[in-house]
This record gives structure tokens, C-alpha cells and sequence, in this order.
């Protein structure tokens, strides 16, 4: 025996380190640690490590900072001058888009729409990382005494870093998107489409549960869609650069990070997020009619007629040229064919097409009562061509097939992007939809199968007050 | 007649001890330079430092049973840092088994040449990440993507600045 156990002894000692080590990892499968708690030894090891690493890392920040700011200023002068000029080109795009977002809020405003608000950041710094490959874990100089939680979204300008895993007494870990156990509520900001973007352990991304019906472009922009309830709605994501089939009807959509996640110095924890109406007090009155032209359904009005009693020429048209019959017959079908689309499963827990039908819905039902309704596919739909009450009919992009029937292959799609899909082409060639849909009387539309959103009549006409 | 006892002769095995504060604040300090340097760099993030300290010791010792005790201690501390994701124990038992090899092939072979040194610390290297990646996608299920290509030139970058931290560290060895 004792010549056995001599002989092996190396190996006894080692199969005995493994076993141990083994049965060590089943535990911890067994019994994983929930959300915000750890274990003790790696707060002991992670507690031990941080002041130093802190220390060490904001001496190099100051280094860096004082031989950037007070040393290394060559080149100042013309960067400001560069600076000054791009401020004077921002101010005239601002004026531009200051009206733009004073019409989304009041649109916002009129459909109660709640939106979420960051509120409250805390910077912190990256003093750390997993130093490995196989885990993209980041550790941040800000922990529980700074009122630092778990799931709490952290954010750079440039895009979402990621999300708190633990937290520490003095630092937490960040698990960043690109990490093989990350999950992110995201959507594709110009199409809407929603999906989960997913990390890997190669720390590629990918947008996935997009179906590969859908037709998505290298290059589009991916926002968060809030969905995953840690990310505000609307942060940006990244960037589209490939797109290929993938398995289970499913495209494989490879995303680009916007924030460098290899290389993030600083970042923003989001520690409060308001979900409140947007801030109406700076949009002007509100009228009544407004409202009651969102809620309320109306009745078709009846043509004025001049003194020998023959119809006023485009007087059923409203107030506005571009709320035409035909405008409105095209939006209300494109509601009608919007809502299968919409009705998809929704997958792995976040809902792709959830906001769909309520776009489609709002364009439909938006788009005859003038300028205010027809504006109202605007806050989802970016190229509001559908619905817009500002367009002449002639130019609308309407989503028309072969027969004239408006089709939505996709619930947002409600105000289809120019170019040369066939959904954006008229079907006649002409940019007019078929005399025969123009001229259909009012009550004889597809009604809108949103309850919500009781259709109105397209005549632009206003409900009474 | 048959070839008995190592590839070497036996001046060129010569086993190699080492003070405490070397033994305890060589890992420490190259498991904080991993964490908390290299992992911030990008294109130095392949380099596996705390392997290459198992790596040394091991041979430099050539003692089975310390050298797999080495790679615990080291592969454990990895894997604190690693994590809520990472379950303690993968690199501890990547480390072990790469300890344990690697003294048991520093009684065999001269490992004191920058050739050899290159070749071992390459091919552990490899094996390395072949273990690692059978503990977590054998034992716990996880999805780990191998790329050979990946781990080829990992290895190679790891063998080739293994050479010079090799270097280094034989200032702390004693006789």
C-alpha cells in the first residue's frame, strides 16, 4: 500500500486538486448566486484589489490630464477655431430640429404618450477588467456607497456599455453588451424592427429573432428599444454591418458597438429613469379640438355646396391638401393590413413586434384629420409619408398594391422609406392612387381595428367642439 | 539497451527553489497586471500572464505536486476576478493540469533554453485553452466558440512574450 501510494502520489495529489475543484463547480451550478449577492471571496479579493487599483489608476488619469491640459496644448488654437465653426453650422441644424421636436412633443403630448427620461447618472471610471477572454466583465470605481444597484444601465455618449451585475463597497462589475451573457432589448431605428442583441464569446454582437423576411441594410442604426426594462428607450446600440441568414427563419444580424467597449475609459451609470409626459408647457395651447380630433370618432361631413347648390371644389379635402380621401382610405387599410403583422409571437420574453400596431394604428387613424392627425404616425414612423397631412396626396408614398388596397408588410412600415421597394411606389405609377379607391365614400373604408383608436373620417373635417 | 532516465543530463535538471515573497507576490502581481493592464488593451489581451508564471515555477521547480498546486492557487485567483458568470474553478482547473505537465516534463527535458521554452510554453498554451473550453462547454454547459486560427496566434504571442517574462523571473530563482 505504502509502495502505491508512493509510487502515485503525484497523480493521487492531483485527481484529489481536481475532484475537489470539480465538485467546487457543481456547487456553484448548483446553487448560483442570485441577483446582487456574491461570494465572499471574491468580495474579499475584489474589496482587497480596488483601493490600490483606484489609486493607481486616477494618479495615471491625473498624469494624463495635467500633460493634456497644461502641457500638450499644441494645435489648440486651430481646433477651436474648427469648433467655433461646426457650433455655427449645429445652430442653424438646432433651429431645424428644434421645430421638428417641438411638434413630436406636442403629437407625444396629445396621444399620452409617457417617455422615458434619464435622470440621474454617476460617472465613474474603468479601473478593471476580467483579464481574460473568455469573460468581458469591466469593473468600475463606483460601488454601493454611491448608491450603485444591480441592472442599473451604463451609458457613454457615444452608446450603451452595458449593465451592473455586482456591486462592491467601493467598485461593481459591468457586464458589457458584447459579453456572451449579455441580452439587450434593441430595435433597428429606421425599420423599428425589434430583436435581442447578444454578445458572444468572441465578443461578436448580434441582433437576433429579426425574421428573415424582413429586409434590413448594412449600415442601419440599432437604438435600444427599451424593452429589456434597463435601457432607456432610444439610446443608440450600434451599427448594422452584415446581414445573413440565419437558422430557425431567423436573420443574423452583426451589430457594431457605437461605444468602443474595448477601449471605455469613463462612463455614465443611469441610477434613475423617469417615465413622464413629455413637458407641454413651451408647445402653445393645446386646443380642444386637437384632442377630441385623436379621440373622439367623427362623422363624415358633408360637402359645402356654393349658393346653386353644386359642391365647393375641395371642400371635402378639410384644411389641409394633403388629407385627401384617398390619403386617408390608404392609411386606414394600411392600419387593417398592419395589424397581422403586428399580432406576430412575441419572442424570448421582449415582444419585436409590439410597438408595431400601435404606429400603424396612429397613421390610420391619424392621417384625415389635417395637419395635427395627419403628423400623428410621426413619433414611431421616421419618414412619415403615409400619414403626413403636410403632403400634397399626389406625393404621399402610399403602400398600395396591384388593386389599389393599401398593404403593410409590416406594421411600421406605415410610412414606407423612399426608395425602389415596391410598397413605396404607387400603384399606378403616377403617384395617385386609383380613381375608383379616391372617390370611395368615407363609410364604406376598412374600419380601424384598433380599439384604442377609433378611425376618423378622411376628409380631414374636424369633430365638433 | 533501452534509453532510462531523462532527456537530459543531469546538471541540466538542476530544480530551482524560491523565496516566499517571491512565491506569493509573483502570481499576485501578475494576475493584478492581467487584470488590470492587459485586459484594458486591447491587442494584448490574448497574453495570459498567470499561465505563464504557472508555467515557470513549474519547470523551474520541477515538482509535480507543487507545480499543480501553483496552478490552483493561481487559476483560482483568475478566476475571482473573472466574474458572477464565471464559476470559481475553470481556470483553477485549466492551471492544475497545466502545473502538474509541466513539472512533470521539466524532469524530463532541458526547459532552460529560449527554444524550449518557446515550444512548451506554446504547446501548454493550446492545451490550455482546450481545457478550459471543455470545462465550460463539458462540465457547465456554456456556449464557447473555438476558433483554431484564434487560438494558434494566441499561442504564438503568449510563447513569444514568455520568452522575455521567462527571462525576467530567472533573476528570482535561487539554488
Amino acid at each position: 500500500m505504502d509502495t502505491f501510494l508512493g509510487r502515485y502520489k503525484n497523480l493521487i495529489v492531483l485527481a484529489a486538486i481536481l475532484f475537489v475543484q470539480i465538485i467546487a463547480l457543481a456547487v456553484q451550478v448548483h446553487r448560483p448566486t442570485q441577483g446582487g449577492d456574491t461570494r465572499l471571496l471574491r468580495l474579499w479579493a475584489i474589496s482587497a484589489v480596488t483601493p490600490v487599483e483606484t489609486a493607481v489608476v486616477h494618479a495615471q488619469k491625473w498624469v494624463n490630464d495635467s500633460w493634456n491640459n497644461y502641457a500638450y496644448l499644441r494645435g489648440v488654437r486651430r481646433e477651436n477655431r474648427e469648433l467655433r465653426a461646426e457650433i455655427e453650422r449645429m445652430k442653424v441644424e438646432d433651429a431645424r430640429y428644434a421645430e421638428d421636436a417641438r411638434m413630436a412633443r406636442r403629437i407625444q403630448a396629445l396621444l399620452a404618450f409617457k417617455e422615458q427620461y434619464v435622470d440621474t447618472t454617476v460617472a465613474a471610471q474603468v479601473i478593471g477588467t476580467s483579464g481574460s477572454e473568455q469573460s468581458r466583465i469591466l469593473y468600475l470605481d463606483k460601488g454601493l456607497k454611491d448608491g450603485i444597484k444591480p441592472d442599473m444601465a451604463v451609458i457613454t455618449p457615444a452608446g450603451i456599455v452595458g449593465k451592473i451585475v455586482q456591486v462592491f463597497p467601493d467598485s461593481s462589475q459591468v457586464l458589457p453588451i458584447n459579453d456572451q451573457f449579455s441580452g439587450v432589448g434593441a430595435a433597428l431605428k429606421s425599420s423599428r424592427l425589434q430583436g435581442i442583441l447578444r454578445g458572444s464569446s468572441n465578443g461578436v454582437t448580434t441582433l437576433q429573432y429579426v425574421m428573415s423576411d424582413e429586409k434590413v441594410e448594412p449600415g442601419e442604426e440599432v437604438i435600444t428599444s427599451g424593452g429589456d426594462r434597463i435601457f432607456p428607450k432610444g439610446l443608440p446600440v450600434g451599427k448594422v454591418v452584415s446581414v445573413e441568414p440565419g437558422k430557425d427563419l431567423f436573420l443574423n444580424i452583426r451589430v457594431v458597438p457605437s461605444a468602443r467597449l474595448d477601449q471605455v475609459e469613463e462612463v455614465l451609470i443611469v441610477t434613475k429613469i423617469t417615465e413622464r409626459m413629455p413637458d407641454g408647457k413651451d408647445l402653445g395651447p393645446l386646443r380642444a379640438s386637437d384632442i377630441l380630433a385623436e379621440r373622439l370618432p367623427t362623422v363624415p361631413a358633408k360637402p359645402e355646396v356654393d349658393a346653386t347648390g353644386k359642391p365647393k371644389p375641395g371642400a371635402a379635402s378639410g384644411t389641409t391638401p394633403g388629407a385627401t380621401p384617398a390619403t386617408g382610405t390608404a392609411a386606414a387599410h394600411a392600419g387593417a393590413a398592419a395589424t397581422p403583422a403586428a399580432n406576430k409571437p412575441a419572442i424570448g420574453g421582449l415582444s419585436p413586434a409590439a410597438p408595431k400596431p400601435n404606429g400603424a394604428a396612429t397613421a390610420a387613424h391619424g392621417a384625415p384629420s389635417g395637419t395635427t392627425a395627419g403628423s400623428a404616425g410621426a413619433p414611431k414612423a421616421p419618414k412619415p409619408a403615409a400619414a403626413s397631412g403636410t403632403r400634397p396626396a399626389g406625393t404621399v408614398a402610399k403602400p398600395l398594391n396591384g388593386t389599389g388596397t393599401a398593404t403593410a408588410p409590416h406594421a411600421n412600415t406605415s410610412a414606407p422609406a423612399p426608395g425602389p421597394s415596391p410598397a413605396n411606389r404607387p400603384a399606378n405609377g403616377n403617384q395617385t392612387p386609383p380613381p375608383s379607391k379616391q372617390s370611395k365614400p368615407a363609410p364604406e373604408q376598412t374600419p380601424n381595428t384598433n380599439p384604442q383608436q377609433p378611425s376618423t373620417p378622411p376628409n380631414g373635417e374636424q369633430p365638433p367642439q | 539497451m533501452p534509453f532510462r532516465g531523462s532527456l537530459t543530463s543531469r546538471d541540466q535538471v538542476a530544480v530551482y527553489e524560491f523565496g516566499w515573497p517571491a512565491i506569493i507576490f509573483i502570481p499576485l502581481v501578475a494576475v493584478l497586471i492581467q487584470i488590470f493592464v492587459l485586459g484594458k488593451i486591447p491587442f494584448l489581451a490574448a497574453i495570459n500572464l498567470p499561465f505563464m508564471v504557472t508555467i515557470f515555477f513549474a519547470v523551474a521547480r520541477r515538482n509535480p505536486i507543487s507545480g499543480c498546486l501553483t496552478g490552483c492557487a493561481i487559476g483560482l485567483m483568475q478566476d475571482l476576478f473573472a466574474g458572477p458568470s464565471h464559476p470559481l474553478g475553470m481556470y483553477g482547473i485549466a492551471l492544475t493540469i497545466i502545473g502538474y505537465s509541466a513539472s512533470s516534463l521539466g524532469l524530463k527535458i532541458d526547459v532552460e533554453n529560449p527554444g524550449s521554452r518557446f515550444i512548451i510554453t506554446y504547446i501548454f498554451f493550446v492545451a490550455h485553452q482546450g481545457i478550459y473550453y471543455g470545462v465550460a462547454h463539458g462540465l457547465l454547459g456554456q456556449v464557447q466558440q473555438w476558433s483554431w486560427s484564434h487560438v494558434a496566434i494566441s499561442a504564438l504571442a503568449n510563447a513569444v512574450i514568455g520568452i522575455l517574462v521567462f527571462k525576467f523571473l530567472d533573476r528570482f530563482k535561487q539554488r
